[in-house]
């Protein structure tokens, strides 16, 4: 943004402010997250930079946390590190444990949520679709109502899900969702959902009809029209799509701590825990680890999101 | 528009000229029958490949939650167990004074509840609307369960006086029916006096108004922050060129994809009395070293750490509508003679209305239930409505006070997000 050459002094001091002003806002959405990198390599357990971390001695940094991380809840943690003490790490750390369920959630969440989610994001984009608007309010909605609501209604819910069949007359007394892993992944995809419905729907928006009917017109049935020319070229909407529904599940804690039991774990839940009660640096190493995952996923929605740009045409804007 | 759909079927028939009837396409069927038909396959299709998701979001998110907003009303907890008390309540109208009858009634209802193990359930129905009277009486259902000898009113003031006590008695009347606006009335800080008018609850015990209104008050606080800081950030970003804008866009980006809870305790580590903001003050010699400013776990950090929060909400809608004004406009402006400030106000900023408008229902709906963040940096005096909920929910198990407040969030939210629909559409929301 240059300035006009016909500025007046007066201007140019405002420019100047502005520039300075934006510079400070920028600093403070960002300088939050990175502060913690070099905090999590502090030898000494301290949230703040201490002697030897301003004067760069090496001896005031450590990796203590990001090994607390691994040996957290293990059985012997002291032993030397053998194939005994891994596999001690990989069956009892609670931090890795957490990471195990987090990525199972996530994953099959993300599976359920982008696969419904693509198929009604096809449904809704076409014109003739009855409803519209209602059915995507819908649909937005577990993005909107506030999570402690959704959060508390499904802990009625999932701990006895067939009071639905009571509640429509018939008598029902079944299992329990909470507590289950299918009652956390289920509850995850329906939070996931909106998020790949907006995805996907914006980037049917930008997807030519006719290229479905060109192929119906040479002679492929609605299958291979499918397969064949809409998928590649939703694809990178749809994959953009199911990271958001995969973040969303993996950073989602008010669900988890109303329905999940103690066998799920999540990284989200174990730092909820770590936070509110005796609060150790090892949370600024899961944090530092988390806010690199975010940097890959955020490279690989730009990345898909130009692809998506390049093929379909659009020029970068 | 029959034509124009399928012109080559009309024309034929028509050409063909068999009899003088309406328009049929080559199969004989009338065309307009042959069109709705066409057209209710197509929306039949549509609708079931949304089917689907939307059975799925009905059955784990709208049905769970319309359950819920059940118990805000209704809570058979006392009626279904205790049926004889209840039926006198029914016959005899407010203000009478319980006879022998009743007593006995009450006992057999207790007799029976202390023996089919319900008597807790009972108990905690009334200790909503009476504290304390939980254990009154699961010991009094302990005392009776081998029966109880008439004259009942004086074998149970025995046990405990309390069951004297004109409030229990009301308390009793009101849950004699499972239907009850009680919880909605608490949740507003009202109660019902024993003549069964509505009265304010006493000053001490006033929590739920001051909790929504600090709710509102610090979402609109919050709502305005995003603004402020959103708005500069926005403009710089759909002006520089495309190259050094996309590269700015990750520092909005990056806390936009960052976890929660990592962004939360960034904020923690950095505002905590021993933490970095505060050192840094003191070493540059703002504050003193024993003045260090007590910056969390009240509302500024609930503010502080929730403005972060929201802000690329509102970064990205005003970016989206700055994306799309042309500057020409500005131009035109200022050689006609306007000064920088009259263009911005005039010509610049009415443009920025859209995105202004989406940005802000978003960030002040999201802001409205907001819990992880309060609870966690806004100590007692930066909760909010949410994590009232969450107390009932998990402490003090007052489901039904649970369930009101929360219906009394999602009515709010649920207006917020239709005036959203309205005004901005669903379907142009956007992320990143």
């Amino acid at each position: 943004m240059a300035l006009p050459n016909y500025a007046s002094p007066l201007e140019r001091v405002w420019h100047w402010t502005y520039l300075v002003l934006c510079t400070l806002i920028f600093i403070f959405l960002i300088a939050p997250i990175l502060v913690i990198i070099p905090l999590s390599f502090n030898a000494e357990p301290y949230f703040t930079f201490t002697e030897k971390m301003r004067s760069f001695d090496p001896e005031g940094y450590s990796m203590r946390w990001y090994d607390s991380l691994l040996t957290f809840g293990m059985q012997a943690p002291d032993g030397p590190r053998d194939a005994s003490w891994w596999s001690d790490a990989w069956n009892n750390a609670k931090w890795v444990n957490a990471a195990k369920n987090s990525l199972i959630i996530g994953f099959f969440s993300t599976i359920l949520a982008t696969g419904l989610g693509t198929l009604a994001a096809l449904g809704l984009s076409r014109p003739e679709m009855p409803f519209r608007r209602g059915i995507m309010a819908i649909l937005i909605s577990p993005m909107i109502v506030p999570l402690i609501i959704t959060a508390t209604g499904m802990f009625f819910f999932y701990s006895n899900p067939c009071s639905l069949l009571t509640w429509i007359g018939l008598s029902g007394n079944c299992g329990r969702l909470a507590g289950t892993y299918l009652g956390v992944i289920l509850a995850h995809a329906t939070l996931g959902i909106p998020f790949v419905i907006i995805t996907v729907t914006a980037t049917l928006v930008g997807f030519d009809q006719s290229l479905n009917r060109a192929a119906a017109s040479l002679g492929a049935n609605p299958r291979t029209t499918f397969f064949r020319v809409t998928m590649p070229l939703i694809l990178p909407g749809v994959i953009s799509g199911a990271l958001f529904a995969f973040v969303t599940s993996f950073d989602e804690v008010v669900a988890v701590l109303f329905i999940a039991g103690p066998d799920q774990q999540t990284i989200p839940r174990q730092m909820w825990n770590g936070i509110r009660e005796q609060i150790s640096p090892a949370i600024l190493a899961v944090a530092t680890l988390l806010v690199l995952f975010s940097i890959a996923l955020l490279t690989t929605v730009e990345l898909l999101r130009r692809r998506s740009e390049r093929i379909r045409g659009v020029t970068p804007r | 528009m029959a034509q124009a759909l399928d012109p080559h079927a009309a024309i034929v028939t028509a050409a063909g000229g068999v009899d003088d009837g309406p328009l049929t396409t080559a199969d004989g069927q009338p065309l307009g029958r042959a069109l709705r038909r066409s057209q209710r396959r197509a929306k039949r299709r549509a609708f079931l490949l949304v089917l689907p998701l939307l059975a799925f979001v009905v059955i784990t998110f709208v049905v769970p939650i319309a359950q819920m907003l059940q118990r805000s009303f209704y809570n058979d907890g006392f009626s279904a167990n205790m049926p004889e008390i209840s039926a006198w309540f029914a016959e005899n109208p407010h203000g009478t004074e319980p006879d022998e009858a009743a007593w006995a009634a009450l006992a057999n209802d207790l007799v029976a509840s202390a023996e089919a193990r319900s008597i807790g359930v009972v108990g905690t129905r009334i200790n909503y609307d009476v504290p304390g009277t939980r254990s009154q009486f699961t010991s009094t259902g302990r005392k009776v369960r081998d029966g109880i000898e008439p004259p009942y009113r004086e074998a149970l003031l025995e046990i405990d006086e309390d069951w004297a006590d004109p409030q229990l008695w009301g308390a009793m009347r009101e849950a004699s029916t499972p239907f009850t606006t009680n919880f909605y009335l608490a949740s507003l800080d009202r109660t019902r006096a024993d003549d069964g008018s509505v009265v304010m609850v006493r000053e001490s015990q006033q929590v739920y108004v001051m909790l929504f209104q600090r709710t509102l008050w610090l979402s609109l606080l919050i709502t305005a922050m995003t603004f402020l800081l959103g708005f500069p950030i926005a403009h710089l970003l759909a002006t520089l060129p495309m190259r050094k804008s996309n590269l700015l866009m990750i520092l909005v980006l990056l806390p936009f994809w960052t976890s929660l809870l990592v962004r939360t305790t960034s904020w923690i580590v950095l505002l905590q009395q021993q933490g970095v903001v505060n050192d840094l003050l003191v070493w540059m010699g703002v504050i003193g070293g024993s003045e260090r400013l007590q910056m969390i776990y009240n509302q500024t950090g609930s503010i502080i750490a929730m403005t972060h929060i929201l802000l690329p909400f509102m970064i990205l809608p005003l970016y989206s509508v700055m994306r799309t004004i042309n500057p020409s406009y500005v131009r035109a402006a200022r050689s006609l003679g306007a000064t920088s400030w009259t263009t911005f106000r005039r010509i610049y900023f009415p443009q920025t209305l859209p995105g202004l408008g989406a940005g802000a229902l978003l960030v002040f709906i999201l802001a409205v239930g907001y819990y992880i963040t309060p609870a966690l940096v806004g100590g007692a005096s930066g909760q909010l409505i949410s994590n009232m909920i969450a107390m009932h929910m998990t402490d003090t198990l007052n489901w039904s006070m649970a369930a009101a407040l929360a219906a009394l969030l999602l009515a709010g939210v649920l207006i917020l997000y239709w005036l959203y629909d309205r005004i901005v559409g669903i379907d142009n929301l956007k992320l990143g």
